[in-house]
């Protein structure tokens, strides 16, 4: 019976930085739950797009990897950091949306026995927009991808799904349009962690590429979950539930409130993009990068609000 | 009484025009005019004298756009439109985009004032230029270079589904409460319509969205048209123009819009002083 142990080891040296191999630091934030921790960075040459919190979910029978990495090479350390950690087998990789940070890695987790979960919506996202990403992976992040690093669910969620990974249920839930239009919550039951991903950004400035109203409305929602822990996308590895949430929805509302009322105002996107929202700007990272677009994206939506 | 929403209107175009986020191209480093030199020029005008400057029309454009799908243009006219003098036809192109022609707006007397603002697809790093025709057949012509690139392909971003459900519907905005007669009066049409472009690929099923994007715009007051435009796959999705026209007196305000799929959709408003 020496063998398992002599392979667990031999792939802990695998992983060991010592070596050269890219590695990724796992932590445990609660029994079973890991979360590597990102960065609040543009995504670049330099850190690959490497930059959200991804992790996995650990039953007694499967693993869960739940975000995939930001390229190609961090889904096959996160894939080498969690054999490393564990021997029972990943049977699913959940994508909490089509982002590129979230699902670049998925290629890495392709094999016999490995099922892929998605919002819906997912495939379709993936499909439109892998073209674009793949010509802005070459140019940002000197990542060339293919067709094949985009994987789309073999598992759809439309409305709730629960993942088994023996002793241990996982609570899927398909999201109205917030963040984008394909977000994905995954809450464990066991622990009572509720993993957000982009649903919650702490820190970093939260980006708008789906609904600002239905972003508001899916976390009036999900901040009634009696969750123990939350698990943003871009932030500490855990955080305070619903309290982390609250810079975040102070955000979103302030900019739809001076949004309504520039609007009101017959102010332009122009005038909206210079005025709306600044005092907010020494509270996020990456602020000058995202919200001169987020108001731009969140005005063209408001314009069509009933009077 | 009278003169006041004309000031208002003119300090509102002021602060527009002085917008930090809203300068025009004017940098030391001067991008090469390649393919307007090799084919556009051309292509739009042919051998028709042009002059270049300000002095006729004026093109806000931001020099780093935020969002290359969402890229705010204010064309300004520089002379009032009178029956004398007016500008008849103001062309956008955007050279460096894979269907430079932009769109097209025809002017009245009765718009008041030649002012166009919408919002635009741009490509990849790309002069834009505004080529206004007056009624004696001369043409001006402003420009400004903007850096963006992917505003064509891609993807559609937020709610598609959200945006069919409610393709066609349209409103006007109107800057004040009630109408002037006899002056300019700015208003906004707000078109919903994804006008998606036919370049947006589906790289997994290696379909391409098949484009359906509006192609033309009519506004008329009182049965007088007072602005046409012909439209193009670089206005941005839910097209959004903003425009002046003169009334005579109370009336009804039309938009009737078509797209390349045929689509027809219309809306009017009562307007009062």
């Amino acid at each position: 019976m020496p063998r398992p142990a002599l392979f667990a080891s031999l792939l802990l040296l695998a992983a060991n930085p010592c070596l050269g191999r890219a590695t990724i630091d796992l932590q445990p934030i609660a029994t079973g739950v890991f979360v590597h921790q990102g960065v609040h960075q543009l995504p670049d040459h330099h850190n690959r797009g490497e930059i959200a919190n991804i992790g996995f979910i650990e039953g007694r029978r499967c693993v869960a990897v739940i975000d995939s990495g930001g390229s190609p090479e961090q889904g096959r350390a996160l894939r080498d950091g969690i054999r490393a950690l564990t021997r029972t087998p990943i049977c699913y990789v959940i994508n909490t949306h089509v982002h590129p940070d979230h699902i670049y890695g998925n290629r890495a987790f392709r094999e016999p026995g490995v099922r892929f979960v998605g919002h819906y919506k997912l495939g379709a996202a993936m499909a439109a927009r892998a073209a674009f990403y793949s010509e802005k992976a070459d140019r940002d992040l000197g990542v060339a991808l293919t067709a094949e690093d985009f994987v789309l669910p073999d598992i759809e969620v439309n409305g709730e799904l629960e993942l088994d990974l023996g002793e241990r249920h996982l609570k899927l839930v398909a999201q109205a349009t917030a963040h984008t239009d394909n977000d994905l919550t995954v809450y464990d039951e066991t622990t009572q962690t509720l993993w957000l991903a982009d649903l919650l950004f702490m820190e970093h400035l939260p980006v708008i590429d789906g609904s600002l109203n239905g972003w508001l409305k899916v976390l009036d929602r999900v901040r009634k979950i009696p969750a123990r822990r939350v698990v943003p996308g871009h932030g500490p590895v855990a955080a305070f539930w619903p309290a982390d949430a609250a810079p975040e929805i102070r955000y979103l509302s302030e900019l739809r409130t001076e949004l309504r009322a520039a609007i009101k105002q017959g102010r332009t996107i122009e005038q909206a993009v210079a005025s709306v929202g600044r005092s907010e700007r020494s509270r996020w990272a990456l602020f000058d990068e995202f919200h001169p677009r987020n108001v731009a994206t969140a005005y063209a939506e408001l314009e069509w609000e009933e009077d | 009484m009278h003169r006041r929403p004309l000031v208002f209107s003119s300090l509102l175009l002021a602060i527009a025009l002085l917008s930090p986020s809203l300068g025009s191209s004017a940098s030391s480093d001067t991008p090469e005019e390649t393919s307007w030199i090799n084919g556009l020029r051309a292509k739009f005008i042919g051998d028709k004298a042009i002059e270049e400057g300000n002095d006729v029309i004026e093109l806000s454009a931001p020099y780093r756009a935020e969002d290359p799908a969402l890229v705010p243009l204010q064309i300004t006219s520089r002379i009032p439109q009178t029956p004398e003098r007016f500008i008849r036809k103001i062309t956008l192109v955007i050279d460096n985009n894979p269907v430079p022609f932009g769109a097209s707006f025809e002017f009245t007397p009765d718009s008041g004032k030649a002012d166009i603002a919408m919002r635009v697809r741009v490509n990849s790093y790309s002069y834009v230029r505004a080529i206004a025709e007056t009624n004696d057949g001369k043409l001006h012509m402003a420009k400004a270079f903007v850096k963006a690139s992917g505003g064509c392909s891609a993807p559609i971003g937020g709610d598609l589904e959200a945006a069919m459900a409610r393709l066609g519907k349209m409103k006007f905005k109107m800057e004040g409460e009630h109408l002037t007669p006899q002056q300019p009066n700015l208003t906004q049409l707000l078109i919903s319509h994804p006008n998606i472009t036919g370049l947006q690929m589906n790289q997994i099923s290696r379909m391409v969205q098949p484009a359906h994007y509006v192609e033309e715009v009519k506004v008329s007051f009182n049965e007088k048209p007072v602005l046409t435009a012909q439209t193009d796959i670089a206005i941005s999705a839910d097209p959004n123009f903003r425009f002046y026209f003169v009334p005579p007196g109370p009336g009804e305000l039309k938009a009737e819009i078509r797209d390349n799929l045929g689509g027809r959709y219309s809306t009017t408003q009562t307007l009062t002083p």
